[in-house]
Order: structure tokens, then sequence, then C-alpha cells
């Protein structure tokens, strides 16, 4: 156990703190998991090895084409129905005004890679709802179970496999599923698909604009005797110009236009000139808890909507926007790519106002509220062993000083009450969402919500009016 | 898509002919092409089948975890699909000894749908050109009704795999075995029975005395039987008319109920959804047979690849490439069931018990070890026998029927049990039961089973379906209940009711935090707290598309 945190603890605990709460910060204190991420040979290991527990799908996994003829199994990949994306969701909707609920989901997406180098898979999915079976549901069983051949005793153990991804964050929404058939595209498709349904809110004119490699395209610039476009006003002025001093006008208040002399240097046109754009720039923090309680679904869905939210920006804002990831549990540190922000475990205890604390830190140490427009996306599980937010509302409220919008995601745990979660009831007890609508809002979702929810939480956490 | 060359063909029907002498029974005809990755893509998400009609779900990944082939009772990856003639796909460039193996695979899978009887309902047509009709009336459907017709397939595909399989086949086995006159059978099976209530001992003598009849009178046996039985029985004639009057209760499965008494499709307007489940319908009835035999069907074809490979003269110099090859696919994992090296086993052993006579009484009375061992009669009937087993059973028979003690001591048969090691973290597989019921009750339970969901028609009313759920320890799908049953109300036209099994609302755990355990560390808990789940029945009611839940 680690000796700062039992003394952070006892802090709390001296301030008081009823049984349920010093039990959940007891298990997290307790926990001796650590943050790491599960290595590229691991995740590729486990791909191919063939996961012993795959229960039911063992027998019905063999076939004929792999077995005998070595042929891959290839599916329907999602290259071929990418072109008809559209029509898939423009069905979709349909569906929504037909009055059934919508059943195609995008974006069961993963593939962070290293120094990033973001793959994202764009894959609709679907489900086909019938009566069946739960066969992942034995209550008989107290583990997984196979058949095997061979020697050995009873109990003998034959084989051990590292405790990788299926604990923490490592495993993607829908990466198991998607597994070799997917399709790597890049997350400008995602974007994309998403583009159509949010903006950035409350994006200012602020000091330092960025030249990126963009240009317009503009007829602003002019030349003399040759051109795309006669700029009759300025050629007329020439005109005149040369006219008067060649003393071609005699009377000014009677000019006879067709005795003028027009040299072909006179006529002045317009040309295309590139011009370089200057963009109001973004900056946008991702933070997330990956404390211990995160385990799980929590995780997931704090991931799979900073990961929307993420490719969304790069298509939309493209190079715009800069982003930064911190992640917390009794500490925040920053890491450096979306790789490492994704798939680290989840371990440790909870302290929500470490995150805020370091990202002001970060404002602060670079002035970068002067230049950017600041965006905080924030995931958590609601858990807090600072049970009243006192210190975490004061960095909360500084935070709102300079950005723009905070969006505030709690993935409720199934277990928990509505409106529970300590982080849901400080900030609503706050007052801070009342007094500042439009720069600080808060999303809470059950941890089993689905991608439809969270892109309406996405919605919610960004949209312009209150 | 192509036809292989004539030299490959050759080949194939120089197997055809090897594999009629050693007693495999198929049609001549069949088709093989040559596929590449490309058409495999195409073919894959229509299960192989080229002219399967469209679908968009087809062209989209679909999420398998929760059901996997409970979804999709069809392996997506056939080599050889049960048409007529059948088809058959090959690599472009299988070298020659491989071609010849891959065809007595393919061989014996053809004999096997074609005489295994629970492909009996797909004997009498062919499947592709079924499936094209169908394909063109879906496309004809699709340009009058637009998109509902892709609801009302989404709709129907939800209750496909509740289609009647079982009572399709007895109806067409049922068709075989009725020899003896209708009024027979009603007296000896109905009247003697249930009316008039007779001993055993009475109704052997009545059977007696209809043989005797049928001796004495030949022809006229019959008649001179019954004018007995109605000086008896004067009431037994008005009783089969009436018989004959009452509708034969035929089960019904939902798609046929839905299509014989929803007051929805019956309406003029539409009655095109009409056609559209019976395509969804008899598609899934097609697919049923290939996964309730996977072990056994893929066991057949490697029996036979193995036994005709080894002695077909034409591919001496490819024993050791063949042997590689063939023992990867046919060992048994150390972890794990494959399909192909349990069927090929359990064949040459049923082979080797029934040449030893060792399928009767007498041995199974020996205890002795040694003497088992030793005991061997010599019957030489036992490849007679297996192609008796490939005609009549499916893979749950198969494993209940020849799966036993002395099959798993041979073949070192064992349960493996997965377990975390928190000091190392990591998963440690051992070996968790050598017992042959764990072992078995693995394997069955890894069978595909749907649910069992009648319609219970004295709970049908005013316009409700009511639907009963035969609870069998494990509970349905959560999350598909509501679009599932959205669809029967659709097609049913009113309020749909489910009656199915729940695990009682647990109360949350006392001192725990769940999510915090790994599920080994949660699983430890819950078993120490209650050994045994609570089960209530819940009826779900769908209405106007909202569902509601209550507790019976």
């Amino acid at each position: 156990m680690n000796p700062k945190l039992l003394i952070f603890f006892n802090t709390i605990k001296e301030r008081g703190i009823d049984s349920e709460r010093e039990r959940k910060i007891l298990k997290e204190l307790q926990d001796d998991g650590i943050h790491e991420i599960p290595t590229e040979s691991s995740r590729t290991m486990d791909k191919e090895s063939k996961a012993p527990f795959r229960r039911s799908d063992d027998i019905y996994e063999y076939n004929d084409f792999s077995t005998l003829q070595s042929m891959p199994t290839l599916r329907g990949l999602s290259s071929n129905s990418l072109q008809s994306l559209d029509e898939l969701l423009e069905r979709d909707n349909q569906r929504e005004k037909d009055g059934f609920p919508r059943k195609i989901r995008v974006g069961r997406l993963i593939k962070p890679g290293r120094g990033g180098k973001e793959k994202i898979v764009v894959v609709p999915t679907t489900v086909e709802e019938k009566f069946l079976h739960d066969i992942h549901f034995d209550p008989s069983e107290e583990e997984p179970v196979a058949g095997g051949a061979g020697e050995g005793e009873e109990g003998e153990i034959i084989g051990e496999q590292p405790v990788h991804e299926e604990n923490g964050s490592g495993t993607g929404p829908g990466e198991g599923s998607g597994g070799p058939h997917e399709v790597e595209s890049s997350a400008y498709d995602l974007g994309r698909i998403l583009s159509e349904q949010f903006e950035l809110p409350n994006i200012k004119d602020k000091g330092k604009k960025r030249f990126f490699s963009h240009y317009t395209y503009d007829m602003t610039d002019r030349n003399r005797g040759v051109g795309q476009f006669l700029d009759k006003k300025a050629t007329l002025k020439k005109i005149v110009e040369t006219n008067i001093s060649l003393g071609n006008i005699p009377d000014i208040g009677d000019i006879d236009p067709s005795r003028f002399l027009i040299s072909p240097k006179d006529k002045i046109y317009r040309i295309l000139s590139r011009e370089k754009k200057y963009e109001s720039q973004a900056l946008i923090f991702f933070m997330r808890d990956y404390s211990g309680s995160m385990q799980g679904k929590a995780t997931e869905l704090v991931v799979t909507q900073h990961v929307l939210v993420y490719s969304w920006l790069l298509y939309q804002y493209e190079k715009r926007v800069e982003c930064r990831f911190i992640l917390h549990d009794t500490e925040a540190t920053e890491v450096k790519d979306f790789y490492t922000y994704y798939n680290s475990r989840v371990a440790g205890g909870t302290k929500v106002s470490s995150a805020f604390q370091l990202a002001n830190k970060i404002v602060e140490n670079e002035n970068l509220a002067q230049d950017y427009n600041i965006y905080v996306f924030y995931g958590t599980d609601g858990d807090d062993w600072d049970t009243d937010g006192k210190e975490a509302i004061p960095e909360i409220e500084k935070m709102l000083t300079y950005s723009n919008r905070t969006g505030i995601t709690i993935a409720e745990h199934m277990y928990g009450t509505d409106g529970g979660t300590e982080v849901e009831k400080y900030i609503k007890n706050s007052g801070l969402l009342e007094k500042n609508p439009d720069l600080l809002r808060l999303d809470v979702m059950k941890e089993d919500s689905d991608e439809p929810r969270l892109i309406e939480g996405i919605k919610k956490l960004i949209s312009q009016a209150g | 898509m192509e036809l292989i060359d004539q030299h490959t063909k050759k080949i194939m029907e120089g197997c055809k002919e090897r594999a009629r002498k050693m007693g495999l029974r198929f049609h001549d005809e069949t088709l093989e092409y040559i596929v590449t990755n490309r058409d495999l893509l195409e073919l894959t998400p229509k299960v192989m089948i080229p002219t399967l009609y469209d679908y968009w779900v087809h062209d989209v990944e679909v999420l398998k975890e929760k059901g996997k082939y409970e979804l999709y009772p069809v392996n997506p990856y056939e080599t050889v699909i049960n048409t007529r003639p059948a088809i058959s796909f090959y690599n472009d460039n299988n070298p020659d000894w491989l071609n010849v193996m891959i065809f007595y695979h393919v061989l014996a899978h053809i004999d096997f749908f074609q005489n295994n009887l629970y492909y009996r309902h797909t004997w009498d047509y062919d499947f592709t050109g079924q499936a094209l009709s169908d394909k063109r009336e879906i496309a004809r459907l699709r340009s009058q009704n637009g998109r509902w017709v892709d609801y009302v397939i989404e709709f129907a595909r939800g209750v496909d795999n509740l289609a009647g399989y079982h009572s399709e086949l007895s109806r067409l086995s049922h068709s075989v075995a009725e020899t003896s006159s209708k009024r027979l059978n009603f007296y000896f099976d109905v009247f003697i029975q249930t009316i008039n209530k007779l001993s055993i001992h009475e109704y052997i003598k009545e059977i007696e005395r209809y043989n005797d009849c049928m001796k004495k009178y030949k022809e006229r046996g019959e008649q001179i039987f019954f004018s007995e039985v109605e000086l008896k029985h004067p009431e037994n004639k008005e009783l089969f008319r009436k018989s004959l009057e009452k509708k034969p209760e035929g089960k019904e499965d939902i798609i046929q109920f839905l299509m014989e008494h929803s007051e929805f499709l019956n309406k003029e307007e539409n009655k095109w959804i009409k056609s559209i489940l019976q395509i969804v319908r008899n598609t899934s009835l097609f697919f049923q047979p290939q996964i309730r035999t996977k072990i056994m069907n893929e066991g057949w074809a490697s029996y036979w690849h193995e036994t005709l490979f080894l002695l077909d003269d034409r591919i001496k110099g490819h024993e050791v490439e063949f042997a590689r090859l063939n023992a990867g696919i046919t060992s048994i994992p150390r972890v794990g069931l494959n399909p192909y090296a349990l069927g090929m086993r359990l064949f040459y052993y049923i082979e080797e018990m029934v040449d030893k006579g060792k399928y009767n009484e007498i041995f199974q009375r020996i205890y002795d070890v040694n003497e088992r061992d030793r005991f061997d009669k010599d019957t030489k009937q036992g490849r007679e026998f297996i192609f008796k087993v490939r005609e009549n059973y499916c893979d749950s028979m198969f494993i209940n029927s020849f799966l036993d003690q002395d099959f798993a001591t041979r073949n070192k048969l064992f349960v493996t049990g997965m377990r975390l090691n928190r000091d190392k973290m990591v998963y440690e597989y051992y070996i968790k039961s050598r017992k042959l019921e764990d072992y078995r009750k693995v394997l069955l339970d890894s069978l595909y089973h749907p649910p069992y969901i009648e319609i219970d028609k004295e709970k049908n009313q005013n316009n409700t379906l009511y639907l009963n759920h035969r609870f069998e320890e494990k509970p349905l799908v959560n999350e598909f209940i509501a679009n599932t049953m959205m669809g029967i109300e659709y097609l049913w036209g009113g309020t749909v009711q489910l009656e199915t099994s729940e695990v009682a609302a647990p109360a949350p755990p006392q001192g725990q935090y769940p999510t915090f355990m790994y599920p080994q560390a949660q699983a430890v808990q819950e078993e120490s707290d209650e050994p045994g789940i609570k089960w209530q029945r819940v009826l779900y009611t769908m209405k106007d598309r909202k569902l509601s839940k209550e507790t019976i």
C-alpha cells in the first residue's frame, strides 16, 4: 500500500466519511494493480494464439476452407460497404422515422498505434436480435471450461496465459469481435461520419493565430497587361492617368473617352493569388480517471467517447486542434499520445481534483489561455475520494475562467443509485452548472450505454445553447 | 468463379469411382468452382449460397459475441454446399494430391448431405434454384414496397431460429411410414387406448385377432375385422368419422402461426408479407441440419478422406505431405474441441466396437479390463454399422450414444479449467476433470440449441399473442428481447407477450465492490454466498412498441 495514499486517506477520514465510502476507498487503496500499457506483442499474440476459452464456438469455429485449403476466412469487409456507409446511415435514419429503434452502430473503432499513428477502424456493425440462450450465463460454474486431451493428472497445470487485456482498458470496444476482419481506415473516415453532427462551441478569435498550409485563392493581385480578369475600374483610372500625363485631356470638365490613347500596359487585370489563411486554434484536454474503480465498462465507455470526439476533431478541425492527454488516479500525469491515453490500464485510488489541477497548471505555465480556445473533456465513473469536491470544485471554477467549454462525462456503474455518484453530487451542489451553462456541461450515463447514447452525450457536452 | 479445368475434373471423377466402391452414395453430378478471395468476400455473407436474397445486414459486420452460431446456424465457410448438384469451392493453386484429399472430404460431405435423415427436407429440390427465385421475388416486392420489405425480413429473421425444424422432419418421415389404413390407425392408436382403455393384454389380443383375420381372409381381412368391432362397439364408426373431420393438429411454429392467424398479415394489402415469411422460414430450415451435425459431418468426411486417400494409387509419393496436413486437421487439441478429430475418432471407434461385437450385453457385463480388451467376436459388421449411424444420427445423439468411458480413456480426454493466479498475474489452464460425465457435459453444452418457445393458445386472448419459453436453465439474451418482440408485434398486429425465466433480482452483494473483483473472485463470492440461483417466471409485454415486464 502506498504510504502517501494512506496519509491522504487518513486526512479524508478525519473529515468524516461514511462506512460505504470508506469501503470503496479502501478497496482502491488495497488494490495493488499498476498502470501499464499492454505491449503490442502481447496483443497480437493474444489474437493469434487461439484463445482456448471461447467456449461454445469451439466446434463451430472449424471450417473446411481454412483447415483443408488454408484459405483465409474473410468476411465481407467493411471496406466494401464503406461506400455505402452513407446509404446505411440514411437507412437507419429512416428507420427511426418509421418508429423503429436504430440498428446500425458506426465506429466500433480502435487501434490507436504508437507515436500518434492512430488507425481508426470504421466498421458499421449491427446485431440481429433473436430469442437466444445466453451462452455466457452459467451460474453453476465458477470458471470457464473447455475440452482437452492428453497426459496429466487432474489438477495439473498445463499452460499459462498472462493477464493482459482482460483487465482494464486494453480491450477496446468491439476489438474482440472485429479481430482479423477489420479494415483500417483513417480517423478521417470516422470523422466524416460524425462531422454532420457536431461543432465546437464558442470558438473565438484569440491572440496568436496559427498559419496552416491552408490557402485561399482570391483574385486580389493586380497585374498590368495580362491576367484572368479585367479590372475595369482600375483600368479606366490608369488610362485617365496616362492621358493626363500625355496632356491628352485638355479640359477635365469635358472628357471625351473616344479620344483616349490606350496603351496595352494600361490594362489592369486581376490574377489569382494564393493567400495564407490564419485560423483560431483550439486546444483540447482529454482527461480521464484511470483509478481502480474504472474497471470494465466505465473505462470502455469513456475512452470510446473520447475516441469519437478525437476522431471527429481530427476531421473537422484538422490541424487546428492540439490535443493534450491527462490521466489521473490520485495523481495526474500527462501522457504523450492518444495511444497511451487510450490503453493505460486502470489501478489505484481516485482524486478527481488532481486532473483539473494539472490542466490548470499546464495552461498557466504555458500561457495557453491567451492563444487558444480551450476545451476540456473529462471522463470518470463519478467516484472520488474527495467526497464533497472540496478540492475539485475550486479547480473546476478556475478552469471555467479560461476554458471555452468543459464537458464532464460520468459513466455510472450499474450498481450505483441514480444521481448517487460523488462527482455528480458535488458538481450539482456547487451550482456551477447553473451559473455557467455555456461553459460547463455534465452528462451522466449508465456504464452500459450504447453508442447512440454516447453520441448524444457528445452533443450534450458541446451543444451551443444550454 | 470458374469451373475447375478438365484435368482436375478427371481427378474428381476418379475419386467418385473409388468412393462409390467403398459404399458412399451420392448423385452423379457435382460442380466444382475455383474461388478467389474476392469471390469469397462476396460469398461468405451469403453463407456460400451465391443466389441468396439480398439483405442489407449481409453488408454489415454483424456482432456475434453474444449468440455467434446461435444466430447463424451455418458455417459461412463451407467448402461444399448442399445443393443439387452439390457445389464445392476450391483454391486456385491446390496441388493434385491435395485436391484428391479434398475431393474425398467433399464427397463424404455430399454423401452425408444426401443420406443423413436430418437433411431429409432438403432432398427434393435444389436450394440454389429456390434461393434464386426467392431472391427475385424479394427484389420484386422491394420494388413495390420499398424499405418495408427489409423490415419484414428483419422481423422474420428475428424468429427464424424458432422455425419448427423437427416437426418439419417428422411430417416428412411420417408420410413415408404411413402404410396402414386410417381407420386401423385410429382403432389401435386412439380408440382402444384412449376411448376404450383396454389393458395391454387385451390390446395384444386385438392385434392377434387382426393378424388372424388378415391371414384368413387376405384382402377382406380388415373389413371382417372391423365388422366384429362394430358389433362390440357400435360407436366406433361414428367416432372415426368425427376424428377425420378434425384437422390434424400439426405443430405450428411462430412463423407459421403468424401466417395462419395474424389478422394483420391476412389483410389483402399485407399478403406480400407472408411470402417473405415463407422465404425466410424455408431458408432457415434449409440451414438447420448443418449445424446439428457438425461433428458427425466433419468426422465422417475426415474418416473417408483418410481412408480413401491412403488406398488411392494415384497419389504415390505424397504420403508424407498428406500425413503432415492430415495430422494438423485431425489431431485432438490439447485444449479445445476439434470436430474433425472428435468425429473421426468416434467413427473409427464405433467401427471397431462393432467389429469386435462389443455393443452387446455380454460385453457390457464384463468388468475385467483385460478381458474387455481381449473381447473380439470378429463380426465384420463395423463398416456397415457406421453407415447406419451416418444415416440416422445427429450430433447430440451421436455424443450421447457413443462417447463412452473407453473412448475417453483411449483418447485421454479431460475438461480444462481456467483460473487466475494472482501472484504471477497469469491465467492458469489446468486439468479440471477426467470424468466422462463432465467432458460430455462440456461438449453437449457447446452444441447448437435454440430456445424452445411455443404459442400458448389458451392465453391468446383479445388479440394478444402469448409466447411461452420452456425454460432449460439458461435465460434468454436479455438485450435482444425488446427488438425481437417488437418485430413479432409488427407481424402479429397486436400485443405480444413472452413468458420466460430470469434470475430473481439478487440483493447487492454485501461487503464487496463487484467491479473491483476480478471475475473469478466474484464467482467465488457467489459460490459461498448462495449456492443456488433463484429463478422466477417473468412476463414481457410488447404493446405499441413499448416493452414492459412483470414478475408472475
